[in-house]
């Protein structure tokens, strides 16, 4: 079964072919947010290097948030029309779960934490059992310093990761004595690691309709939030 | 040829399938003006959510009303600007991956070129060129159309666009959004004649629009009588603020065929469903000897098959899009990135 998982919800823009024995291509670019330019001519070197056409693909997976909303709807109209002219089943995994993907053998608490404005963060809690990854606690947006008091009292060790650090990682780490920062080349939005889920997933039948697939904002758009 | 279009660069979501330019074989438009409503105006982040929930039910649907599959389309087309950035790229995202998926050709269209388009859907006769007048809620523009791919812009608004100025005035009345019908129906109970709102021509021998002046106009008019403690007329406003633009509008786009020694005029956009503006233009350009068109309201706000229709005529031309196509808000016209 091939895969196909776009990442376009933070300023990577993603896109990795998995099928049950290999990683057969991935391409990560960090650098500008240019994804409507970029993403269909990834997609295409990606899959013509490796030797394969868009008729090969079985399964879109799709990181669909949280993240930037632009770039999210970007990754998941591009996944829809694939399904919807292909008709193909989607995959959609969610941002945070997709980081934790990046270290595996963490030996203790994952914590993404993604820039979301206003001094908060989309975050989430996960570990690995068994080489499976586990959710402990749901994606949300909230400050941080409310996911700094939550942490305190984990006792545990726990990896930060995600595009938030730059901005979180210093009131983090002297907040939580027990944390790591993973380093920077594992840092970021991976579609492979996304991919792995999306896999894992599609060889279960979870998958869904292009119609049913939407973005995953978490946060209401600011006219609604602000509407009296 | 048949080509699927996809129209999303405001608040509509529109999928067509147009035959050689000219025919509809569907037209679905899925309209969010009743979600925007509440809000006064359309708000972007909402089009664009709105936009990728629905568009893939649209395509559905003029699939399934058209009796025609993906595999029977000869290339997509998509509005690629100018417009909201962010709804623009739904329309533009599902439209490269679908004719990637397919194999077919990619050709973005110009949302002004597609308005303009609307009259070739249905006027089989007409033919470049002829002179439009583009007005619109985001648009007002005069356009020499000479041939189908070579358009020139002999005026243009220097503020707002004429359906923004309804919509603002609209709303200081009370009327609701969106403001073209609701000043279009309450102007009708009202006199036209009953406050001078100016008429701003600008330099008489050029053909940009100015409607700022005239809103400001109608602010200060509503502010005096709240002042005076005077209790004012809606639908006069209403009337006299639409004659004020309507006027404008008319003698503009008159003077501007003159001009050019042109016969044939054109209207296009959502501001061209209104009233008084079809009545007028109909008037002057009989007794000026002049052809006029205009298409059915449904051809007039935003759709799909008028995007369908240019980009016919782009691809007999060779105009054909790589999948780097991006969505450019303030694209010009005649341009493609």
């Amino acid at each position: 079964m091939n895969t196909l998982t776009i990442d376009t919800s933070t300023i990577v823009a993603s896109v990795a072919i998995l099928n049950e024995e290999k990683l057969v291509g991935e391409m990560i670019i960090n650098h500008q947010k240019k994804h409507s330019e970029k993403l269909m001519i990834a997609i295409d070197h990606l899959l013509s290097d490796g030797g394969l056409s868009i008729n090969d693909i079985d399964v879109f997976g799709i990181v669909s948030g949280p993240g930037s909303f632009t770039g999210l709807r970007i990754g998941m109209a591009t996944v829809k029309g694939f399904a919807q002219a292909l008709n193909k089943p989607v995959v959609a995994v969610s941002t945070l779960e997709s980081l934790a993907m990046n270290i595996p053998f963490a030996d203790g608490l994952i914590c993404p934490v993604l820039d979301a404005q206003r001094n908060q963060t989309y975050t989430g809690i996960f570990h690995f059992e068994d080489g499976h990854l586990v959710r402990d606690m749901a994606d949300t947006v909230m400050e941080i310093d409310d996911l700094i008091a939550s942490l305190r009292v984990k006792n545990e060790t726990i990896y930060f990761l995600g595009d938030g650090l730059p901005r979180f990682a210093q009131v983090l780490q002297e907040a939580v004595p027990e944390s790591l920062i993973v380093p920077n080349y594992l840092n970021m939005n991976r579609a492979s690691s996304a991919g792995a889920l999306v896999l894992e997933r599609a060889l279960k039948g979870e998958t869904s309709h292009y119609r049913e697939v939407e973005p995953f904002y978490i946060r209401p758009s600011y006219a609604e939030e602000h509407k009296k | 040829m048949k080509i699927l279009s996809i129209e999303t660069s405001c608040d509509e979501t529109s999928v067509a399938i147009v035959e050689d330019g000219r025919k509809i074989l569907t037209n679905r438009i899925y309209s969010q003006i009743d979600i925007h409503q509440k809000y006064g105006g359309v708000v972007p982040e909402i089009a664009s959510r709105n936009h990728v929930t629905k568009l893939p039910y649209i395509i559905d649907e003029a699939l399934a009303e058209s009796r025609l599959s993906l595999a029977e389309m000869d290339a997509i087309a998509v509005t690629n600007g100018p417009g909201l950035v962010g709804a623009l790229l739904i329309g533009l995202s599902t439209a490269k991956a679908m004719a990637y998926s397919l194999g077919k050709p990619l050709i973005g269209v110009h949302h002004i070129e597609g308005h303009i388009a609307a009259n070739f859907l249905q006027f089989p006769e007409l033919a470049p060129p002829f002179l439009t007048l583009v007005v619109s809620g985001g648009h007002s523009h005069l356009v020499l159309v000479e041939d189908y791919q070579t358009f020139k812009v002999l005026g243009r608004t220097i503020d707002d666009a004429a359906g923004e100025a309804f919509d603002k005035i609209s709303r200081v009345l009370g009327l609701g959004y969106p403001g073209g019908p609701a000043i279009d129906a309450a102007a009708k109970n009202g006199n036209p004649d009953a406050i001078p709102f100016p008429r701003v021509m600008l330099d008489k021998t050029q053909y940009d629009f100015s409607f700022s002046g005239l809103k400001s106009a109608v602010l200060n008019y509503l502010n005096g009588k709240k002042m005076k403690n005077e209790t004012v007329n809606p639908d006069d406003v209403a009337a006299s603020f639409q004659l004020a633009v309507i006027e404008v509008l008319v003698n503009k786009t008159i003077a501007c065929a003159n001009s050019i020694g042109m016969k044939t005029i054109c209207m296009a956009g959502g501001v061209s469903c209104n009233s008084l503006l079809r009545e007028m233009m109909g008037q002057a350009a009989t007794e000026a000897g002049m052809t006029l068109y205009y298409p059915d309201p449904i051809l007039c706000t935003d759709n799909a098959a008028m995007i369908g229709s240019m980009a016919y005529y782009n691809y007999i031309n060779g105009e054909i899009s790589d999948l780097s196509l991006n969505g450019i808000p303030g694209l010009k016209i005649g341009t493609r990135q």
